[in-house]
């Protein structure tokens, strides 16, 4: 198989570098330095360093025995993301970053958040690596994940929000770009999905390819051998491309990425971007997007904050068009009920954006034999939507 | 390809004069009052006009223009329809028409469809904010073999000297130079500057250079016309349409605007 993207950053027809001219020579120098400490032996130990004793790497692999016997079927193991520090996959790329905005010789990073689970993960870093950090976050969300813009506050970050169009993670995308585009000369825009201009889908994917490395030498260790089946959430795709990507060439191992189907894709109210887009060109990448007619980009809808967006990374697009990994969708009442099940079930509650990946679970381990291995990604803890469950439950805390 | 717009700053060289391209947003608060205002402009000494089609995730504008968008989709605003205000107004005006837009959609409609739409519409040339030369391939040999629209493409402060020889390379009509490294309606402060790289694009370009981004008065215009070939005003108009569009005054308002800017670039 060919190496993706090409050096347009292209994965066939997706990707690209779609940004104002302003932007291009920081792109440019962003792609160079990123080859370069690619291939710098003290940058590498560096982030093994940081990893092993900032993040908590390497997460274990574990074998969800009570969710297997529940089911009925495959064996479930679940990568657990969640007991990364800051408590989701996020904080991979962002020290990643952080390393390298040192190395660029910048002093601020910016960045969008939806969640808040990568805007955490950024101030985190800012503060560690004593960076100056401001987060770009639609006042929808902020009002959704109040706890978070907290915890964010906390780190010394400014949070920022963002009143414009929907005010969700688009927004605060765009406003991110458009601070990039006036500050390029001292700030690195510290991106948090495998989304926007090369370089950003191929080095973000390369900072979280960490997690399936690890998951595929776990598994083989612990069980002989490799998964049937890969599953994960997709909103911009960073937790599953991570998974995904070392397993890309094991033809065998099948590969299911789970889009926010929110009231359902008849109801117009989701995320499902393979169900309802089509390829079109925002935030700096051609990629499949939902959009009207005239080429609007549409409001999305989902539970979950960190899977509503319009548009998937590039590489997603690629990948789905040659068959290579499946998309589907799961609800918000089906994500709903596998947070239930996951957390009585084992004793870990799930971030909603990984509950959509468990209700997949929920859905194809019944229909696997009993020897077969079902490996999925818990890209994220749950504790930063207790506040929201209960709210939708009427349950005052 | 030579066109309408070649044309006009070739005219205007001949006279010794400086190119006026105002920009408006398609739509805001109709297509009728974009209609009215693009003659008005024109009769007010606007060479070449901008018009913005609305989208609904403007990266490279700044809150006045989005606000814009916003109000020009709410009114129903398409790329069909606005194709539709130009044919209309090719009966009235002879004008340049200019069409800011981002790639998105263009690419909804289709290329091939929206050039030949374009062409029999009458619009000229086309400005694409994220679009760079790297990505413009299609458009260009869609637009080549249409016949038209012409793309004008942009430099920036951050653009380095290879930069400026492919956009000098690729771009038709005239090279846009965003004035300020930011977004539109930003305040220009460092005329200097802006002198210093315009000067170094022409060293590297015959083509015509026009300025936008940060130009909002009679007397920046003036400023920027002493070393450029056009001066663009784009937010500070719009601001004034967004103000007063409900004013039965407000056409002749911006003629006058008009009048003010065209006859601070002699």
């Amino acid at each position: 198989m060919a190496t993706h993207p090409d050096k347009h950053g292209r994965f066939g027809k997706f990707g690209g570098m779609y940004v104002p001219e302003t932007l291009m020579p920081a792109m440019h120098e962003l792609n160079h330095a990123y080859q370069k400490i690619k291939r710098d032996r003290q940058f590498q130990q560096e982030l093994q360093a940081c990893l092993k004793n900032f993040v908590g790497r390497p997460t274990p692999l574990y074998f969800a025995e009570r969710l297997t016997k529940t089911l009925g079927g495959a064996k479930i193991y679940l990568k657990r993301e969640d007991l990364c520090h800051t408590g989701a996959h996020k904080i991979n790329n962002a020290v990643g970053q952080a390393l390298l905005t040192r190395r660029m010789k910048k002093k601020r990073v910016i960045a969008e958040t939806g969640a808040g689970q990568h805007g955490v993960a950024v101030a985190t870093v800012a503060a560690m690596f004593g960076l100056e950090a401001e987060i770009y976050m639609g006042t929808d969300d902020m009002e959704r994940q109040a706890l978070n813009v907290f915890r964010m506050r906390l780190l010394g970050s400014k949070v920022t929000g963002v009143n414009a169009g929907s005010r969700t993670l688009k927004d605060a995308i765009s406003e991110a770009m458009r601070d990039w585009t006036t500050n390029v000369g001292t700030t690195h825009y510290l991106l948090g999905s495998v989304l926007g201009a090369h370089p950003y889908p191929m080095m973000i994917r390369d900072f979280q390819a960490v997690i399936g490395k690890e998951a595929r030498k776990q598994i083989v260790a612990q069980a002989g051998r490799l998964p049937h089946c890969l599953v994960a959430c997709v909103g911009g795709g960073s937790n599953s491309m991570g998974l995904f990507y070392p397993f890309v060439n094991d033809k065998k191992v099948k590969m299911v990425g789970v889009e926010a189907g929110g009231h359902g894709i008849k109801s117009g109210k989701h995320a499902a971007r393979f169900s309802g887009g089509k390829p079109g060109v925002l935030h700096g990448t051609m990629t499949y997007l939902l959009q009207d007619q005239d080429g609007q980009v549409n409001l999305t809808h989902s539970v979950s904050a960190g899977l509503d967006y319009p548009a998937v990374g590039p590489e997603h697009s690629f990948y789905h068009d040659t068959g290579r990994i499946q998309y589907t969708s799961i609800s918000d009442k089906e994500a709903l009920a596998a947070f239930d099940l996951l957390s009585q079930a084992e004793g870990i509650i799930p971030a909603l954006e990984s509950a959509h990946a468990v209700a997949e679970v929920v859905k194809i381990a019944p229909k696997m034999k009993k020897n077969e291995i079902l490996l999925m990604n818990l890209s994220g803890r749950g504790d930063k939507d207790v506040q929201q469950i209960a709210n939708m439950r009427g349950i005052p805390l | 390809m030579n066109n309408r717009i070649q044309q006009t700053f070739d005219d205007l060289h001949a006279k010794g004069e400086k190119a006026l391209i105002p920009y408006i947003m398609a739509g805001d608060p109709s297509l009728a009052v974009t209609e009215s205002l693009v003659l008005t402009l024109a009769e007010g000494g606007a060479d070449l006009i901008e018009l913005g089609v609305p989208f609904s995730d403007p990266i490279a504008d700044g809150p006045v223009i989005q606000q814009a968008a916003e109000r020009a989709l709410q009114s129903g605003t398409t790329l069909k329809k606005i194709l539709s205000t130009v044919r209309s107004l090719r009966t009235k005006t002879s004008v340049p028409i200019i069409f800011m837009t981002y790639y998105n959609s263009m690419l909804a409609m289709g290329l091939e469809k929206f050039c030949a739409e374009a062409v029999a519409a009458g619009v000229d040339g086309l400005i694409v904010p994220d679009l760079p030369p790297e990505e413009s391939d299609e458009l260009y040999e869609t637009t080549m073999a249409a016949g038209g629209p012409v793309v004008t493409f942009l430099l920036a402060p951050t653009s380095t000297p290879e930069r400026r020889k492919a956009v000098s390379r690729r771009t038709h009509g005239f090279i846009y130079y965003v004035s300020i490294t930011g977004i539109t309606g930003a305040q220009l402060t460092d005329l200097t500057l802006v002198k210093k790289n315009v000067q170094a694009i022409q060293r590297q370009s015959k083509k015509p250079v026009a300025v936008g981004f940060g130009i909002s008065t009679p007397e920046q215009a003036h400023n920027v016309a002493q070393f450029a070939d056009g001066v663009i005003v784009g937010s500070a108009l719009v601001r004034t349409i967004a103000e007063q569009h409900k004013d039965p005054a407000m056409l002749s308002k911006i003629k006058t605007l008009t009048k003010k800017l065209k006859t601070a670039l002699k």
